[in-house]
């Protein structure tokens, strides 16, 4: 039978099938974090059992971590007793674990594939939704609850129902200044936070062949926001690529081995999507949204649609251009902006800061503009030094933070104010998702560097063609 | 994590009528900071609920005396966003012990149904009817019955059923989690583990 690249990897992984039930699936690798696994260690406890193969589960601090300071002790008691727990539960049971402090400390998405842990063909789950971002490798990964960490842990599966399948093509060439952001953002536009639940999602077509690694992470970690379990995208050279050499990827005889299975990973000619969905790179420009979900996205020069214009409730669209304060109508362009955050699992890696720096170079950042500039993973921050980034962002009045989520889910202390507007390289603009009454625009990080040099929306074409003259 | 079994609930509802209700609403990042499964009912739907100085806000349904009940009512795409299972637990903290929507987020429910909650998926008409109902009377009363797997508004007799798959069915009937069933083929695991790939 013709299979599908999830097909292959999920078949390969079922342990059992339980009769009219989930079946039962092995997971390669596990992350870990502070927030969604105290309460599963504590369960084991309760049970009285181990870590079955403490080997696959790897922990890193990131949620709740200041990004000032790293060296000082944590002052907020309830965050410090989680980041403790994390490395009390994670010593106990033999799992690595890195820390605030540690070296390879990052976002636990961000990490993962930096050490070659994420690889194609495996199943990964970690307790955030964000977790679809290692698809970008070819694996299935995806997002579990704290019972299901718990799960893993005690017995390395979980019980879950297979999804139905979805193929996003999108081919043709990317405009100017268009970004793996704005093609995320603008899919989850059509699609709505809802359009593709209960699917597995795969991206093909020239657009994500064409992708860089970083880029296949950005949009395969937004899977989430139109509702999949994941995404997925068929490993290549440039993945191989990408993950040879580094700590935890295979080497050697095993190198080989791994590859002759990593090679069998593609849908096969003619295999079944239970959806299909195809759309024109050339449709796609820059994007932001405007609501309180990341469907509310649109084409950064257009403006605010009628509550005429667009589908579901009414009240529920008013409520939520209430809460934004903005208007059916409105124009994006010139909104004024106090907030930028660079950064989260989505935006936080390198080329992210590339993109950033491309467009502050020689300009300065306004002065009624916060900027939060946050690394994915000290990795990242090490390259932003090394390439000389750090210097043009100094210059152009900006500071760097230490390593974690920061303000993609605001647990620590970078919070946006209520009622302030962030413009934000993330990927959630829920209510207060950035502080109570906080104000989110999503956006690239092209649009967050247009948006921290003039205070507000901006185009960042125009900025871009100036420099380009 | 053991729950109580669920067989059948008569009950009032509490009325949700909002679209893309998320977990971050249901309960925000910053009350995710403990290490103990306890206490999340207080601020399930914090912003919502309570002023920032800590006054409920009036218009909120929770704080609206009207509305009771062991069933949450929501509306379409119930529970998106963030897979943190604490807005199930507060969920269940607070007292409900079953969500009625005609479309949920996938983590979301998954994570309902490990922790004892019932996510009862209707159809958008009979949502309808459930709301017209509580509207017209707040102390409408609903029965979800498992094992039939049909939900009823008690004073007119309407009815539907929903879906649900036997194991889960019958873990919630039972009180079991998955923890229990995996454990048991432990071995089955262990020597599936040896010829995984990588
Ligand atoms: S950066 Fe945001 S989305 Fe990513 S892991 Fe952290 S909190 Fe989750």
């Amino acid at each position: 039978m013709k299979k599908t690249l999830f097909d292959k990897v999920w078949d390969s992984h079922v342990v059992r099938q339980v009769e009219n039930g989930p079946d039962v699936l092995f997971i390669d690798r596990h992350l870990v974090h502070e927030v969604t696994s105290p309460v599963a260690f504590l369960g084991l406890k309760n049970r009285g059992i181990g870590v079955l193969y403490p080997e696959r589960t790897f922990a890193t601090a990131d949620h709740n971590t200041p990004t000032i300071n790293q060296h000082l002790p944590v002052t907020d008691p309830l965050s410090a007793n989680q980041l403790n727990a994390l490395e009390q539960n994670a010593k106990e049971h033999g799992i690595s674990h890195w820390g605030l402090g540690h070296e390879k400390n990052g976002i636990v998405h961000v990490v993962g594939p930096e050490y070659g842990i994420t690889q194609p063909g495996a199943t990964i789950v970690c307790g955030d939704s964000h977790t679809s971002t290692h698809g970008a490798f070819g694996a299935i990964a995806f997002g579990i609850g704290t019972s299901e960490v718990e799960m893993v842990l005690s017995t390395q599966c979980i019980m879950q129902p297979k999804a139905k399948k979805m193929r996003i093509n999108v081919n043709g060439k990317l405009n100017f200044a268009v970004t793996p952001k704005d093609v995320a953002l603008y899919i989850i536009s059509k699609l709505t936070t809802s359009g593709a639940t209960g699917y597995f999602v795969e991206y093909a077509g020239d657009v994500f062949k064409n992708m860089s690694m970083e880029g296949r992470m950005t949009v395969c970690n937004l899977s989430i926001e139109m509702g999949a379990r994941g995404g997925m995208i068929a490993p290549d050279e440039k993945t191989f690529e990408y993950i040879k050499g580094r700590e935890f990827t295979p080497s050697g005889a095993a190198w080989d081995k791994a590859m002759t299975y990593w090679e069998t990973l593609k849908t096969d000619e003619g295999a079944e999507f239970d959806k299909e969905l195809n759309f024109n790179a050339s449709d796609i420009e820059p994007m932001i949204t405007y609501g309180t979900n990341p469907g509310m996205g649109l084409g950064i020069s257009q403006c605010i649609p009628t509550a005429g214009e667009i589908d579901g409730g009414e009240a529920t669209y008013k409520k939520s251009l209430g809460y934004m304060a903005f208007n059916e109508g409105d124009d994006m362009i010139g909104k004024p902006i106090d907030f930028v955050f660079i950064g989260s699992c989505t935006n936080g890696r390198i080329e992210d800061f590339r993109a950033f720096a491309s467009i502050v170079e020689g300009r300065h950042k306004a002065p009624n503009v916060t900027a939060w500039l946050v690394p994915g993973s000290h990795k990242v921050e090490a390259a932003i030094a090394e390439e000389g980034l750090l210097d043009i962002f100094t210059e152009a009045g900006f500071e760097l933070r230490e390593p974690g989520c920061s303000a993609c889910l605001a647990m620590n202390d970078d919070k946006v104010p209520a009622g302030k507007y962030a413009v934000s390289t993330s990927n959630r603009n829920f209510e207060g998702r950035q502080g109570p009454g906080s104000r989110t625009l999503l956006a690239s990080p092209l649009v967050a560097a247009a948006a921290a040099v003039t205070g507000k929306v901006t185009d960042p074409r125009e900025l871009m063609e100036e420099t380009a003259n | 994590m053991a729950y109580d079994k669920f067989d059948i609930l008569t009950s009032s509802a509490v009325p949700l009528p909002i679209e893309n209700v998320d977990t971050d609403q249901i309960i925000p990042a910053r009350f995710l900071k403990a290490t103990e499964r306890k206490g999340f009912g207080e601020n399930l739907f914090r912003d919502w609920r309570y002023n920032n100085d800590g006054s409920p806000k009036s218009d909120f349904v929770l704080n609206n005396p009207i509305y009771s009940g062991q069933i949450l009512v929501g509306e379409k795409n119930f529970g998106s966003g963030s897979s943190r299972e604490h807005a199930a637990w507060a969920v269940y903290d607070y007292g409900f012990r079953c969500v009625i929507s005609s479309f949920f987020a996938d983590i979301f429910k998954g994570n309902c149904l490990n922790v004892g909650v019932l996510p009862v998926q209707v159809s958008s008409a009979f949502s309808d009817k459930i709301f017209a109902a509580i509207d017209e009377d707040p102390k409408t009363e609903l029965t979800v019955n498992l094992n039939d797997q049909t939900v009823t508004i008690v004073s007119s007799g309407e009815q539907e059923t929903f879906d649900i798959n036997e194991y889960k069915k019958n873990n919630l009937l039972n009180g079991f989690d998955d923890i229990d069933y995996l454990l048991n083929i432990k071995k089955e695991v262990q020597d599936f583990a040896q010829n995984t790939p990588l």
